[in-house]
């Protein structure tokens, strides 16, 4: 089977009635190939945080879905804030999140250390004042 | 295991959509309102329960392979979540009965938890 794929999709800040459609149109394309169902699980767990971390936090984002024989390559490169302290970003319960953000079930500050559990490689870089681009690899075999 | 009939009769249920669904085999019980919590720690196959109504349930469900989503307290899924539940294939229902309440009842009927008991309690600061 022909298990090479790349597409790239389009994420707005604020957007919260939508937050989430994406990460779930992720997942179909993944089930689709045939990929490894605990694979596809991981990969859209981590997508899905990464796009409510764009919804909550930044202006817009596109998110890159790169699928080949060996690897899954998820790109989310937003335009935003930037983090300043990325070590203390990481660390399991920091978080800015607002109230309203809290109501929708997010904002524990497990975004992103979740991120990293489920990803093989996983990268972030971010740039004050202009954005945050994560890029999260999950080996298929 | 349990099917998900039992846990609907367990807790007097009203069933909103996917009632065709409901010989689905649950493997683990789940009750959080917390989303990022569920996609952390749930594992695949669970009932969620929870007392969180909004579109970003039913995509957790959907993303964390939940196989059916309680909501308790006599909360309402509208319209635009039971689309999505429809397309996706998760049954969604509901009980008057409080988080706590619906959560005793079906561990008593020994439906195991979808999260590892923690070694420690850890604080963070
Ligand atoms: N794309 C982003 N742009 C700017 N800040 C971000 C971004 N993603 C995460 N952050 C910051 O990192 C913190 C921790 O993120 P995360 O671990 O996902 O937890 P949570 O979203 O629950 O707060 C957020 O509260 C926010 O301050
Ligand atoms: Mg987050």
């Amino acid at each position: 089977m022909n298990k090479s794929f790349t597409q790239t999709f389009t994420v707005s800040g604020n957007n919260f009635s939508d937050a989430g459609k994406i990460s779930t149109e992720i997942k179909m394309i993944l089930k689709q190939l045939g990929i490894n169902s605990d694979i596809v699980r991981r990969v859209a767990i981590a997508s899905y945080e990464s796009e409510m971390n764009v919804v909550m936090y930044a202006c817009k984002a596109k998110i890159v879905l790169d699928v080949d024989p060996e690897v899954i390559k998820i790109i989310v490169e937003d335009e935003g804030p930037g983090i300043p302290d990325i070590e203390l970003t990481m660390k399991e319960g920091y978080s800015t999140a607002t109230p309203e953000m809290r109501e929708l079930g997010f904002g524990a500050g497990m975004g992103l250390p979740n991120i990293k559990k489920n990803s093989d490689e996983f990268t972030i870089k971010s740039d004050v004042g202009k954005g945050t681009r994560l890029e999260i690899i999950v080996y298929i075999n | 295991m349990m099917p998900l009939s039992e846990i609907c009769d367990l807790l007097s249920c009203k069933v909103f959509c996917c009632e065709e669904l409901l010989d689905r085999e649950i493997k683990y019980g789940c009750a959080s309102d917390l989303m990022s919590d569920v996609l952390a720690y749930s594992r695949s196959g669970a009932v969620l329960l929870t007392g969180l109504a909004n579109v970003q349930t039913i995509h957790t469900a959907f993303i964390s392979e939940i196989y059916a989503v309680v909501f308790v307290r006599g909360r309402v899924p509208d319209e635009r979540m039971i689309e999505v539940a429809i397309t996706k294939k998760i049954p969604l229902l509901g009980t008057a009965l409080s988080l706590y309440e619906a959560s005793g009842i079906l561990y008593s009927k020994g439906l195991a938890s979808t999260m590892e008991t923690l070694a420690t309690v850890t604080r963070h600061e």
